[in-house]
């Protein structure tokens, strides 16, 4: 009787890794619905184009390290950075700028650091980063007009044709810039009544990205429940992003108020989606608060004094940076010791 | 309601512990033969007592431990010692220890026992005696002899007495159906404990899971100044140092023990153990042992003869050959797999799970660390499971000693968790005795450097000895012929009382010259002393031996620009002189000798220190 030999412990019930982030991607599918409802086809086009490029970029270059193709294929790590990157990208973004962008987080940003787990930048903010610098106009013209799908948006093919040519003249009718962009210019030289007279703006905060927001403050809410993600980097970050509009930027007639920061552009998918990658992001509890704090500060920041309106991006990347020297120093105080041991070994300690 | 801490971390797994809760703790039988190791707990094996072929009785004591910390070992039955020998023994690395082996007669005919009616008459240390004779040893966790837990240092005064029975690991019901059925005797046994270190406080933890042990506690305890804590389920609040932040909120240091912050834990099993070898003078021969997982029929808690073999046990508890594909000596979470069923239990075998592949399935293989931090959100001990899973795989041990691996307790929650299925515990014990074999290493290489740096010392002393004797000896000789020539040239002198002044001046000089020679043989001992600190010490006092160098060379010419006045004077006093400056030649060169060495050594010694 051949008996089996294990190492304890025998009884494992974790979720896997593939089914981590199948659920990161069912949750962000109601902010795929509020995009789709509110900007048109643009979104949804954007996630299957993004995602099949994810896979494919994702199973040469694996095939090219020599690694198991099929067994990594199945993580669906590469399947969610697609879809984030389907999500921020702008709607009618053209089908190249969309592929270098993946091309770039999956073979640059995560396969060439060593792949999954691996990778010290959020592979989808750097293909993010890196076509918004590399094609500032097609990465600032090509967001949809908010409007109802059924009302003002192009039709299904009308958008497929669009990102196929690639063509950003064609859209000119469906386009504007995004709100958090059109407020910061014009309210330097407009009073916040005048530029919120701007159709971009609607009724509400920002007409259909407040319910977009809204719509990933639910998905990540479930990611919190199913404590696939922990609540410390969104609350931080958002409290960092709130704390320095409450301190800096309270006059609306000089600055974007809080409620735009907050429900406006990127600020729910960055905070509870792309902020909580675990592979980049802090990872004890004080860590991801200093973490999300950063980021929270850096988004505020980038939006209100930076050259570039796409802030989530940058401040993530820049944070991390940080997430080595941040893991450093602050560990947890472990059971039975007075004070965690801070920092890499040295001299005189243990 | 007592009041109640949370720990960090912790998981929720499936408890099946359904299974072998159904029936009451039934006998295990009489096996064909009774394999009893030596060594059943920390500290020292035991000697046997007896010999092949002895005829023993039931409770009779065939092992003992005459040195060092240890528990003697009983007859469980009345049989014959068939052999003194090496026999698998439960050890998660499947090795052999030396065993007992006993034939049972089938008489079960016990040796004359000795109970106590009251032990509050007797001395405690009396009482600890007794319990060390009865074998008794931990019977939850590692097994740590049972008095000497019950003896606390001096100056550490256990204020809180802790009976765990909170038994967290999936599978094992043994407390639970002990505590069911024999509530009184674990409180008599706890009572007991509690007369020897007299505690403040006296509570049970209990996890919730388990109602019918609640109850019966309750109700034995009634009227005693116990107190029942019932603890929320929660993996492992069954360790002792999470038990004792559940109850107390207090955290037992690091490297520490529970009494440096007055508390003590025993287990339920434990308090039976004492309760019979005090009230009924019964050794410890027997416990109760959980038999479960889904390759046996008849799951089940069975009071067990020590040293029963655990196939033995898996036949009463219908053993489905096809079925069994694991088998598991504990529980899920920190047991370990046994190579064959042929390995007997032994005082701390709390259970046996016989496995399907089902039931406990292979690991998936393992994938990439995502820093998903899973691991640290379950970790009871607050460490960074994932750090430490780097550096221990990096074999960067200073960096996961640094996150205190060593205060990783193996709970396995952390792996349990793992999404990538890494099997994370794994790594840690790999790390950990990693660290421990450097240790020796080092250890050992320290001791075989300093045995060297002795011995060379030790030589060189000797030569400096030597040196030394010789040196003496040569300027005993040359003082002996000085003088005889003084004596000589004294009777001159008497001789050719004219040359009066000549003589007078030829003494005083006389005198001077044994003095510099005295000066000078006190300077040279005084080098002989510096060379044998110099030969000594790792670093020879150049500066010194310079300096001797300069004093003899400076003497030297002192003494020839003399001999040379002397010459010029056409004085009698030139031969003398003459002397003196071929002694002092010969210093300066020994000096410059002694200095020469001294660099040379201190040159070795600087390679020496590169190349070490």
């Amino acid at each position: 009787m051949a008996l089996a030999q294990q190492s304890s412990p025998h009884a494992r019930n974790a979720r896997s890794t593939s089914q981590v982030m199948l659920w990161v991607i069912l949750a962000a599918l109601p902010g795929l619905l509020a995009l789709t409802l509110f900007f048109g086809w643009g979104n949804l086009v954007n996630v299957v184009w993004c995602i099949a490029v994810a896979l494919a970029a994702e199973a040469a270059i694996l095939k090219l390290r020599k690694r198991p193709v099929a067994f990594f294929l199945k993580d669906n790590t590469a399947a969610v950075t697609g879809l984030l990157l389907g999500l921020s990208l702008p709607q009618f973004a053209p089908w190249w700028v969309s592929a270098v962008a993946v091309i770039a987080a999956i073979v640059m940003a995560k396969q060439l650091y060593g792949g999954l787990g691996s990778n010290p930048f959020n592979p989808a903010m750097v293909g993010y980063a890196l076509v918004l610098i590399s094609f500032p106009v097609a990465m600032t013209t090509n967001w949809a007009q908010p409007g109802l799908l059924w009302e003002t948006a192009p039709g299904f093919g009308d958008t497929l044709s669009m990102i196929a040519s690639g063509q950003q003249t064609a859209v000119d009718a469906f386009t504007m810039a995004t709100p958090l962009d059109e407020y910061k210019h014009k309210i330097t030289t407009h009073t916040a009544a005048e530029v919120l007279a701007h159709p971009t703006f609607g009724d509400g905060v920002a007409r259909g990205w407040e319910w977009v927001n809204a719509a990933f403050l639910v998905g990540g809410l479930v990611l919190v429940g199913l404590k696939i993600i922990t609540w410390h980097i969104p609350v931080s970050m958002l409290a960092g992003l709130a704390i320095m509009s409450l301190a800096f930027g309270s006059n609306a007639d000089l600055y974007a108020p809080l409620s735009m920061h907050l429900l406006a552009g990127g600020t729910m998918l960055g905070a509870f989606f792309i902020a909580t990658d675990p592979v980049s992001a802090a990872s004890s509890h004080q860590g991801k608060l200093i973490y999300g704090a950063g980021i929270g500060i850096l988004i505020y920041l980038i939006r209100t004094w930076g050259a570039y309106p796409d802030a989530v991006a940058f401040s993530v990347l820049l944070m991390n940076f940080a997430v080595p020297f941040i893991d450093h120093y602050t560990p947890p105080r472990t059971y039975g010791h007075h004070k965690p041991r801070r920092g890499i070994p040295g001299k005189g300690q243990g | 309601m007592t009041q109640l801490w949370d720990f960090s971390g912790g998981i929720h797994p499936a408890e099946n512990k359904h299974l072998s809760t159904s029936r009451p703790i039934t006998g295990a039988g009489l096996p064909e033969v009774l394999v009893l190791p030596l060594q059943q707990h920390i500290g020292e094996p035991a000697e046997a007592c007896v010999a092949v072929g002895d005829r023993v009785l039931k409770g009779q004591k065939i092992a003992d431990v005459t040195g060092g910390m240890g528990v003697p070992v009983h007859a469980p039955t009345s049989g014959t010692i068939e052999s003194v020998s090496l026999q698998p023994v439960p050890h998660p690395s499947g090795m052999s220890d030396w065993c007992i082996t006993l034939k049972p007669d089938g008489k079960d005919e016990w040796a004359p026992l000795n109970p106590v009616t009251n032990y509050r008459d007797l001395d405690r240390e009396t009482v600890l005696e007794r319990i060390r004779d009865a074998g008794i040893s931990g019977m939850g966790g590692a097994g740590f002899p049972t008095n000497i837990k019950l003896r606390p240092p001096r100056d550490r005064k256990v204020n809180t007495l802790i009976l765990n029975g909170a038994e967290c690991e999936p599978y094992i019901t043994a407390d639970d159906m002990s505590m069911r059925e024999n509530a009184g005797e674990i409180i008599a046994g706890l009572r007991i404990m509690a007369w020897i270190l007299r505690p403040e406080r006296v509570v049970i933890g209990i996890e919730d899971n388990k109602p019918e042990a609640i109850s019966a506690l309750r109700k034995a305890a009634d009227g005693t100044q116990t107190e029942i804590a019932v603890i929320p389920t929660k993996y492992p609040s069954g360790g002792e140092k999470q038990l004792i932040q559940v109850l107390t909120g207090m955290e037992v240091p690091s490297g520490g023990i529970p009494a440096d912050i007055g508390v003590m834990c025993q287990n339920v099993g434990t308090a039976i153990a004492v309760s019979a070898a005090i009230h009924r003078g019964e050794p410890l021969i027997s416990r109760v042992t959980t038999i479960t997982g889904y390759a046996v029929t008849d799951p089940g808690n069975f009071e067990v003869l020590i040293g029963t073999p655990i196939d033995h046990l898996l036949a009463q508890a219908g053993q489905e050959n096809s079925k069994l594909h694991r088998l598991v000596l504990g529980g899920p979470m920190m047991g370990y797999t046994l190579e064959t069923p042929a390995v007997p239990v032994v005082k701390t075998t709390n259970c046996v799970i016989a496995a399907t592949a089902t039931e406990l399935p292979e690991p998936a293989p393992e994938q990439p660390c995502i820093r998903c931090s899973m691991c640290a959100e379950a970790c009871p001990m607050e460490l960074l499971p994932q750090q430490l899973f780097w550096y221990s795989k990096a074999g960067e041990f200073d960096k996961a000693e640094h996150l205190n691996l060593f205060d990783c307790i193996e709970c396995g929650a952390c792996s349990y968790v793992c999404p990538s299925s890494i099997p994370l515990v794994q790594y840690y014990r790999a790390a950990k005795g990693e660290i421990r074999v450097q240790q020796a290493e080092q250890l050992k290489a320290d001791r075989a450097r300093e045995r060297f740096e002795a011995r060379q010392a030790r030589l060189e002393r000797e030569q400096q000895e030597k040196e030394q004797r010789r040196k003496e000896r040569a300027k005993a000789a040359a003082e002996a012929q000085a003088r005889k020539q003084a004596e000589a040239e004294k009777a001159d002198a008497e001789g050719q009382p004219a040359n009066d002044r000549a003589a007078k001046a030829a003494l005083v000089q006389e005198a001077l010259a044994r003095k510099k020679a005295k000066g000078q043989q006190q300077a040279e001992t005084n080098a002989g002393a510096a060379e044998t600190k110099a030969a000594s010490e790792p670093a020879p006092d150049i500066d010194a031996l310079e300096k001797q160098l300069a004093q003899a060379t400076a003497k030297l010419n002192t003494m020839q620009s003399m001999l040379e006045d002397a010459r010029a004077e056409s004085a009698d006093n030139v031969e003398k002189l003459e002397r003196a400056v071929t002694k002092n030649h010969d210093r300066v060169k020994r000096a410059e000798e002694a200095l020469a060495e001294a660099r040379q050594s201190v040159a070795a010694t600087d390679t020496q220190t590169t190349d070490s």
